[in-house]
């Protein structure tokens, strides 16, 4: 049987549709509309998709591999880089797991600091993943819009650690320093300022006739094979399937705000948008809590001081703390035998971190369950018999973010 | 509804329903920990997903370990199970041999295993018996080992210019 007369076959076309001149399209590796290093080789018959064959790993640089000779104050690095478009969050889950195997608790306020930091990472890896989607069909005003308000929680990341995209932000056992007068003075403007940019961005695409002609409809996932392929996250979610770690199992005392989870019915590009949309307004609404109640306290857990880092101006100019600041990144701290499995939501679903230690230095094994990576290998079931510019949509709507999907 | 399933219920089914096959259990952090027999895991993870009372229906994450000094069990392959249902959790671990690290493949219960166990093939050299593609998925395909197994330092190990007593393992 001839190439043809197979893809015809397999094809969800009937045979009339298909004219039989099939090409080889190369979506990447590096191609504009893909928004990182993804290589999709395509056959197409005009402009309609028949198959797609993927290559990954062009950006893969052996993490886990990394991590087992990284002390585990020189891992949160590493965890900036999965996905580095909310990197906060994949610090903070890192912070959280080793806080799990030493077990360690932390003061209420630091719970509620790590709430808001993650939710404006998580604005803004929404942010990017939404407006990019606008920018594929055609509408780059409303990405110019938010990158203005990404800016803004950049900003606010820079005041509490002092870096923007690969942040490495807090610390095991909590945060480097307290907020700062000036980052709540940024967070109140930004609280106040987001939602009038956020509605002016949502009025240009949700009831936009073009926007909602080109993505309804387009690559969609039904919830049963969502599940089975792995998917979790906004994606999950748009599929119809309401699992979110945040409330299933809650860390960082997320029980304590009041939010809901919002879920799509068809799986397609369209719900994936407004699933995120609505989960930028509730993230919104959980950081108000979160700010609005924030406790006393410290802002790091005192029972934990050979984990927890000296403060800066002590290690440059105390020789004790100098001795302990050097001892807790060289890992010359002893950890607890055992083996932790942690996971927070993150951008694009559950990251969770599977921990082996035994005792050494380092992990003896970390491996991190990367949400992009499980669910791109769907990509092709998604866009077969859609076309190629519908899949290019469908590719910037799940969000695959190349670090995190090759780690 | 039926009751909500624990950790405990869900022990004393496999045991019931496998008896042998379940070979050891622990609970590390709350997270119930059961060794299986590698020819029985295939089994047991689509026993799992089907039985409508455990509902055990949602593969987290697959892996590899490598332990270079448990002779006979050097590779363990572990599934991290949940069930959306119940929120219960469960690890599965199968002990392979080195020389021959071959296990049945779940991509027939699971289809976002087949990634997941093409990785797994990729670092560390376990087969997946039954996988419709077995090849790298992150390294490039000429490569000739599996570099997640711990014989392969990640400093060239031969070198004698440095001394590395001070770091690393």
């Amino acid at each position: 049987m001839s190439d043809i007369e197979q893809l015809k076959k397999q094809s969800l076309f009937s045979n009339d549709t298909i004219n039989g001149e099939i090409a080889t399209l190369n979506l990447g590796p590096t191609h504009p509309a893909t928004h990182g290093i993804f290589q999709n080789v395509l056959k197409v018959d005009g402009e309609k998709i028949l198959s797609s064959e993927q290559t990954v790993g062009y950006i893969h640089r052996a993490f886990e591999k990394l991590a087992e000779r990284r002390p585990y104050n020189q891992i949160t690095p590493i965890t900036d880089r999965l996905n580095y478009c909310s990197s906060p969050i994949n610090n903070l889950g890192w912070d959280m797991t080793v806080e799990k195997l030493i077990g360690a608790g932390v003061p209420k306020r630091v719970d509620y600091m790590r709430v808001i930091i993650m939710e404006l990472a998580r604005i803004a890896d929404h942010l990017v993943c939404n407006s990019v989607i606008g920018v594929d069909t055609g509408a780059l005003t409303g990405f110019t819009y938010m990158f203005q308000q990404r800016e803004a929680i950049y900003e606010l990341f820079e005041e509490v650690c002092g870096a923007r995209l690969t942040t490495n932000i807090g610390r095991i056992g909590g945060f480097e320093r307290d907020f700062s007068p000036v980052f709540h003075e940024k967070l109140k403007k930004f609280l106040k300022d987001f939602p009038k940019h956020f509605n002016e961005f949502d009025s240009l695409l949700s009831r936009n006739r073009i926007f909602m002609d080109r993505t309804i409809g387009g690559g969609p996932i039904s919830g049963e094979r969502a599940l089975d392929y792995g998917f979790t996250g906004p994606n999950l979610r748009a599929a119809g399937v309401d699992y979110d770690v945040r409330v299933m199992n809650p860390y960082a005392s997320y029980e304590d705000f009041d939010f809901i989870i919002p879920v799509g019915t068809q799986g397609d590009t369209y719900d994936r948008f407004q699933v995120r949309q609505e989960e930028i307004r509730q993230s919104l609404a959980i950081i108000h809590q979160a700010y609005n109640n924030l406790p006393e306290g410290d802002y790091y857990s005192k029972d934990i001081p050979e984990f927890y880092l000296p403060a800066k101006e002590d290690v440059y100019t105390k020789m004790e703390a100098l001795i302990y600041h050097f001892k807790i990144v060289m890992g010359e701290i002893p950890v607890p035998v055992g083996e932790v499995y942690h996971s927070v939501e993150g951008g694009n679903g559950e990251l969770g971190y599977y921990l082996i230690s035994d005792g050494g230095r380092t992990p003896y094994r970390l491996q991190f369950r990367r949400p992009c990576f499980i669910y791109y290998q769907a990509y092709p079931e998604m866009i077969t018999g859609q076309t190629i510019s519908d899949a290019v949509l469908t590719l910037s709507s799940l969000n695959v973010i190349a670090g995190e999907l090759d780690a | 509804m039926s009751n909500p399933i624990t950790s405990e219920l869900l022990l004393q089914r496999l045991q019931e329903r496998f008896g042998e096959a379940i070979l050891q259990h622990e609970s590390p952090y709350d997270l119930l920990t059961v060794e299986v027999t590698p020819s029985s895991a295939h089994a047991i993870v689509k026993w799992l997903k089907e039985d409508n009372e455990l509902a055990l229906s949602f593969l987290t994450l697959l892996g590899a370990v490598h332990y270079p000094d448990q002779t006979g069990r050097e590779m363990a392959v572990v599934y991290h199970l949940h069930s959306l249902v119940h929120n219960v959790r469960l690890r599965l671990k199968a002990f392979l041999p080195i020389e021959d690290p071959s296990i049945a493949t779940i991509t027939d219960i699971y289809v976002g295993a087949n990634w997941q166990e093409r990785e797994t093939f990729d670092f560390y050299g376990v087969k997946f018996v039954g996988h419709p593609n077995l090849v790298r998925i992150l390294n490039e395909d000429s490569m000739d080992y599996h570099p997640m197994r711990k014989e392969y330092q990640l400093e060239d190990a031969t070198r004698e210019d440095k001394d590395d007593r001070f770091f690393g393992r």
